[in-house]
C-alpha cells in the first residue's frame, strides 16, 4: 500500500515525512524521523511517557496516527532546550531530582510546559490534576510537583 | 495495528457515503477507544474516517435554556466552557473528570457516547439531563440511545451531529472512579427539572446506564439526601470484577446518590 505523504511543523520546522496509516505518531517521531527523546510506556494512553503538544495541547503521540499530523505543529521534548541551554522546567528537575530512571521525564516535561503555558500560577492541587496523565514509578511526585511549582514561581519572577 | 485505509471526511455526508463505501469501516471521533483497540488486535477494520476534519461538528451553542454540543467537541472544551459552565454546572464538571488532560484534549462527546463503555461518565449526563441525540437522520432520547453494553440505537452509517441538553434546575454528577483509569466504577447523576421531576442515572454499575426509578421516585418526595437513606440498588445483573463485587458496586450507587443529591445543594 502506498505511503502517506504528511507536511508538518516539528519544534518550529516543517517537516515532511512518510508513513503507513498504521504508524503511529509515536513510531513516525521515534522510527521515521529519529526523535527518540519521546518515549513508549504503556502504548495505550495511560502513561502520558509519549506527551507530545499539537496545536498546543497535550496529547499521546501513541494514540494518534501519524497520518494526523497533516497541517499541525507538533513540539516534542526535543524543542524543549534552547541549544545548550536547558528549559527552566528541565534545570529545576535537575535540581530537584525529580525524576529516577527519567523514562517518564520526556513526558513530565511535556506536561509541565503546557500547564505554565496555559497556567503561570498553579496551586498544587491545579498541578497535580493537570499531571495526572503522567505516571512515574520512582519518585513519588513530590519532588516533580515540587519542582514544577518552583520553576512556575521562578518563571513569574522573571517576566 | 493491522494495516487500513484512513480517510479525512470534509463533511457529515462524505463521512456518511465513505462508511457506505468501505467494507469494514468505522469512524474515528477521537479516537481514545478506537486506536489502543486497533492497537491490541481487537479489531481489523479495513477503514476508518477520520471526523476531524469536518467543519461545523465540534463547538457549543447555548440558546434560551438549552446547550447544545457538537459531536466533535473535545472533553477538555466542554470542561472549560464558562456558557456550559454557566448553564449547566454538573455537565461541565463531567467532562473535566472524565480521563486525563491527553484524553481530554483528544476524545470526544460523539466518540464516547457511540462506544457506550458501561463504565463512560458522558451516558449517564445524558441520560440524567433527558438530553437528545442528533444524528445524520433523526434525534433520539437519550433514554433509547443507550441500549446495551458498547451498544446504541445508532443505525449502519448513522452519525451523531450534536448532543442537546436542556438545562436542569440543578444537577450533580458523583464518581467513584478506578484509581488508574478514571473510568466510573460507580457514577450517579442526579438532575431535577424546574417542573420538579428527577432523574438518577447510573454508570459503571451495570452493562449499561439505567435509572433508579426508586430514588427518583422517593426524591420527588423530598429532595434530600436523607430521603435515600437505606436505599441502595440491588446488585443482580451488577458488574462484577476485580476491582469492585456487584454488591459493594451495589452500596456504592446509594452512596454516591446521596451525594450527588447533597451536591446539588
Amino acid at each position: 500500500m502506498a505511503k502517506h505523504h504528511i507536511s508538518t511543523t516539528i519544534n518550529g520546522e516543517p517537516v515532511e515525512f512518510l508513513c503507513n496509516t498504521e504508524q503511529t505518531m509515536l513510531d513516525v517521531l521515534r522510527d521515521e524521523l529519529h526523535l527518540t527523546g519521546t518515549k513508549e510506556g504503556c502504548a495505550t494512553g495511560d502513561c502520558g511517557a509519549c506527551s507530545i503538544t499539537v496545536d498546543g495541547r497535550l496529547v499521546c503521540a501513541c494514540l494518534m496516527l501519524g497520518v494526523e499530523a497533516e497541517g499541525h505543529a507538533v513540539e516534542t521534548i526535543e524543542g524543549m532546550a534552547d541549544g545548550d541551554k536547558l528549559h527552566p522546567l528541565q534545570q529545576k528537575f535537575l535540581e530537584y531530582a525529580a525524576l529516577q530512571c527519567g523514562i517518564c521525564t520526556p513526558g513530565f516535561l511535556i506536561a509541565s510546559k503546557a500547564l505554565l503555558e496555559h497556567n503561570p500560577d498553579p496551586t498544587e492541587e491545579e498541578a497535580r490534576y493537570w499531571l495526572a496523565g503522567n505516571l512515574c514509578r520512582c519518585t513519588g511526585y513530590d519532588k516533580i510537583i515540587r519542582a514544577v511549582l518552583d520553576t512556575a514561581a521562578d518563571m513569574r519572577g522573571a517576566s | 495495528m493491522h494495516n487500513f485505509t484512513y480517510h479525512a471526511a470534509n463533511s457529515v455526508a462524505d463521512a456518511a457515503a465513505k462508511v457506505a463505501d468501505g467494507e469494514d469501516a468505522v469512524l474515528m471521533a477521537g479516537g481514545m477507544t478506537l486506536l489502543p483497540t486497533l492497537k491490541q488486535r481487537l479489531a481489523q477494520p479495513s477503514d476508518i474516517i477520520d471526523l476531524a476534519g469536518v467543519a461545523g461538528l465540534s463547538g457549543i451553542r447555548v440558546e434560551g435554556g438549552t446547550v447544545t454540543v457538537g459531536a466533535m467537541t473535545t472533553h477538555d472544551t466542554v470542561a472549560n466552557s464558562s456558557e456550559v459552565a454557566a448553564a449547566i454546572p454538573a455537565l461541565a464538571a463531567v467532562a473535566g473528570h472524565i480521563g486525563d488532560p491527553q484524553v481530554r484534549n483528544r476524545g470526544t462527546i460523539g466518540g464516547s457516547i457511540a462506544n457506550n463503555d458501561p463504565a463512560a461518565d458522558y451516558p449517564a449526563a445524558l441520560v440524567g439531563l433527558g438530553a437528545t441525540v442528533c444524528t445524520n437522520r433523526r434525534e433520539i432520547a437519550a433514554g433509547d440511545f443507550f441500549t446495551s453494553m458498547f451498544e446504541t440505537a445508532l443505525d449502519e452509517g448513522e452519525i451523531v451531529t450534536s448532543v442537546r441538553f436542556p438545562a436542569p434546575e440543578t444537577a450533580a454528577y458523583m464518581k467513584f472512579p478506578n484509581p488508574a483509569s478514571r473510568y466510573a466504577i460507580v457514577g450517579v447523576f442526579v438532575a431535577r427539572t424546574t417542573g420538579g421531576s428527577v432523574r438518577v442515572a447510573v454508570t459503571g454499575a451495570a452493562g449499561c446506564v439505567y435509572r433508579e426509578t426508586a430514588m427518583e421516585t422517593a426524591l420527588e418526595g423530598d429532595f434530600s439526601p436523607a430521603a435515600l437513606d437505606g436505599m441502595t440498588a440491588s446488585a443482580d445483573d451488577l458488574n462484577e470484577d476485580i476491582h469492585a463485587s456487584a454488591e459493594y458496586r451495589a452500596h456504592l450507587v446509594g452512596v454516591m446518590a446521596r451525594r450527588a443529591v447533597a451536591a446539588c445543594g
